[in-house]
């Protein structure tokens, strides 16, 4: 350095922007979980940016070679733990179709009920927390409130909040609850006298008939806000050939424009549960986006979840007469000494963030040979290194959350 | 497609070298393929006009060998490694599953791993997921863009979902067990 610098005016016209790499977590709030992206960046701009995973990684699969197949519904739930019972539900059916085992009228309505409600509550974290990620609060607290009544509800069906066990091979560990006390939550928002006591359904009716009401709000806060349209429309525009080439599943394979809802077009274990109800699938192009929108940009993958929200209160809303009028038990039997046969199912269902796996192996003792679980985030997340190359520093974080992911699950 | 014809059309273009025998009766029927040739099959499936198999949805390594010396007389399968491909087409709607075999060591020889051609050139996805599986499976890719681990550490010792597998005692100065 012997270039000795007088006028001090002279630097700001002499900036020289360089190659830098840039980390970018593991401990970074808007990262999701322990995720760290190099970044290689020329000033604003970035080149590349590659994802390090694995920090979370505690090879589930292996455990799952040494455990019988219920005792593997617990690890189920500690992948996605934004949306456990979904996640319980496509390790249980793929347990049930490899065993080949009916499962009661009562229980399937009662599954796709609660695996409505899951969805309800992982969209909204997935709201919530981007637009956190995007600088604002706000929306993070309402989801959270919304999300945390969902939570009470799942509390009095099975005892836990968070990693619920509820649906198992069979069915459910318990029936939904007759009646039950009324939670403070719903209680103070909507105007209930707590403590008072409804039957279970009527108040999951009660707290979707709130939450209707908020969906609104919601829009005005994030979906049609002038800010926020700036930092997603446009930006992480993903082609709808890349999405499925790289495996794109769930909401960010739809709003990349394909038609893919494995509610409607898996397997006819899966589809069998909603063959009585009425949806839509939905993706991408809206008629009603900003005219700034790009078919599979951060907007559009926004929206799919939105709209999936109204979807999934309209089927809770179907399967709750559904339920009551099913009669017999909310079970068959599964016994943890249950010989898996020596064959093996590949079974995908749709969970929230995505098409999640189950691949598992028997062969002729209780535990399993081999258990797979394919991760949705982890496909979703191979996309990153496209949709980040040539976006400025402050967009990352934009593209990244729009992918919803869950490091529980990429790691397993 | 179902299962038999796709089987049958694989048999015409690549001839019984490439394609095994008529899939067994299981839930889910499989196709071997012979690990030479999986990438020129998987272009073929891919882009053949009545399969359209866009979509990896899971790529894994499968390890035969049982340890336990009592489960061990019940089981049939002869030690090996399995990579299965499991395949649909998001335009038809259907869905297949394809496996190469693979010896679980290369020559028979302790420590050297088999290899199988990369299909990340045909599915961008399978990058990732051959990733894992060399990392947990330990099954070489040969034509890889970027063969290295991807959950475990760069410098770990071993492949965790081998059946042989020994956990190790000591890690940069963290115990083991």
């Amino acid at each position: 350095m012997s270039m000795q610098i007088e006028d001090p005016r002279v630097v700001e016209f002499d900036v020289q922007t360089d190659e830098m790499l840039v980390n970018m977590g593991p401990q970074h709030p808007s990262t999701h979980g322990v995720l760290r992206l190099l970044l290689r960046t020329d000033g604003e701009i970035v080149h590349e940016c590659t994802p390090h995973i694995g920090y979370l990684h505690r090879c589930a699969e292996k455990i799952g070679e040494n455990l019988a197949a219920p005792q593997w519904i617990p690890y189920t739930d500690r992948m996605d733990y934004l949306a456990a019972m979904n996640m319980n539900l496509g390790f249980a059916l793929a347990v049930e179709k490899l065993v080949d085992m009916e499962v009661p009228e009562k229980a399937l309505h009662l599954r796709v009920l609660i695996a409505e409600l899951g969805r309800i509550a992982s969209h909204l974290v997935g709201m919530g927390a981007y637009g956190l990620d995007l600088g604002t609060f706000s929306p993070f607290l309402y989801a959270f409130r919304e999300r945390e009544i969902i939570l009470d509800l799942f509390e009095e069906a099975c005892g836990a909040r968070l990693t619920c066990s509820y649906l198992t091979p069979g069915g459910a560990t318990h029936d939904l609850p007759e009646e039950i006390e009324i939670p403070d939550g719903l209680a103070a928002i909507a105007g209930f006298v707590p403590g008072e006591r409804y039957p279970f359904v009527e108040v999951i009716e009660m707290f979707l008939q709130w939450l209707e009401k908020r969906i609104r709000e919601y829009h005005i806060l994030l979906t049609r806000n002038a800010i926020f349209i700036k930092r997603t429309a446009g930006i992480g525009v993903l082609d709808p050939e890349t999405a499925v080439s790289y495996g794109c599943t769930g909401p960010v394979l739809r709003g990349s424009g394909v038609d893919y809802d494995l509610r409607r077009d898996g397997e006819s274990i899966y589809t069998g549960m909603y063959a009585d109800y009425d949806f839509d699938v939905i993706s991408a192009p809206f008629k009603d986006a900003p005219p700034e929108v790009r078919l599979g940009d951060n907007w559009c993958r926004f929206y799919v979840r939105m709209l999936e929200v109204v979807q999934a209160i309209g089927l809770v809303r179907q399967a709750i007469p559904k339920y009551l009028a099913a009669e017999g038990s909310h079970r068959a039997p599964f016994r943890l000494n249950t010989k898996l046969p020596k064959d093996e199912v590949y079974l995908e269902t749709e969970c929230p963030r995505g098409q999640m796996g189950f691949y598992i192996i028997g062969d002729g003792n209780a535990e399993p040979l081999r258990v797979r679980a394919k991760s949705s985030c982890f496909c979703n997340l191979s996309v990153t290194d496209i949709l980040c190359e040539g976006v400025p520093l402050a967009d990352v974080p934009s593209v990244v959350g729009s992918l919803d992911i869950v490091m529980g699950e990429i790691d397993r | 497609m179902n299962i038999n014809e796709i089987h049958t059309l694989l048999l015409e273009n690549f001839g019984e070298t490439v394609v095994g025998p008529a899939p067994q009766k299981a839930t889910d029927p499989w196709i071997e393929v012979a690990a030479d040739s999986i990438r020129e099959v998987a272009t073929f499936v891919r882009d053949h006009e009545q399969l359209r198999l866009d979509h990896l949805n899971d790529l894994c390594g499968v390890d035969y060998l049982e340890l336990d010396p009592k489960k061990a007389k019940k089981f049939e399968h002869e030690p090996h490694l399995e990579v299965v491909y499991q395949l649909s087409s998001t335009s038809l709607k259907h869905r297949l599953k394809l496996k190469v075999i693979l010896p679980r060591w290369e020559n028979d020889t302790a420590g050297s791993l088999p290899t199988c051609p990369s299909v990340s050139s045909v599915w961008g996805i399978a990058n990732w997921h051959e990733r894992e599986c060399y990392d947990l499976m330990g099954i070489q890719f040969e034509g890889h863009p970027n063969h290295r681990r991807i959950l475990c550490p760069e410098d770990w010792q071993g492949h965790a979902l081998r059946k042989d597998y020994e956990f190790p005692l000591e890690y940069h100065g963290v115990r083991g067990r």
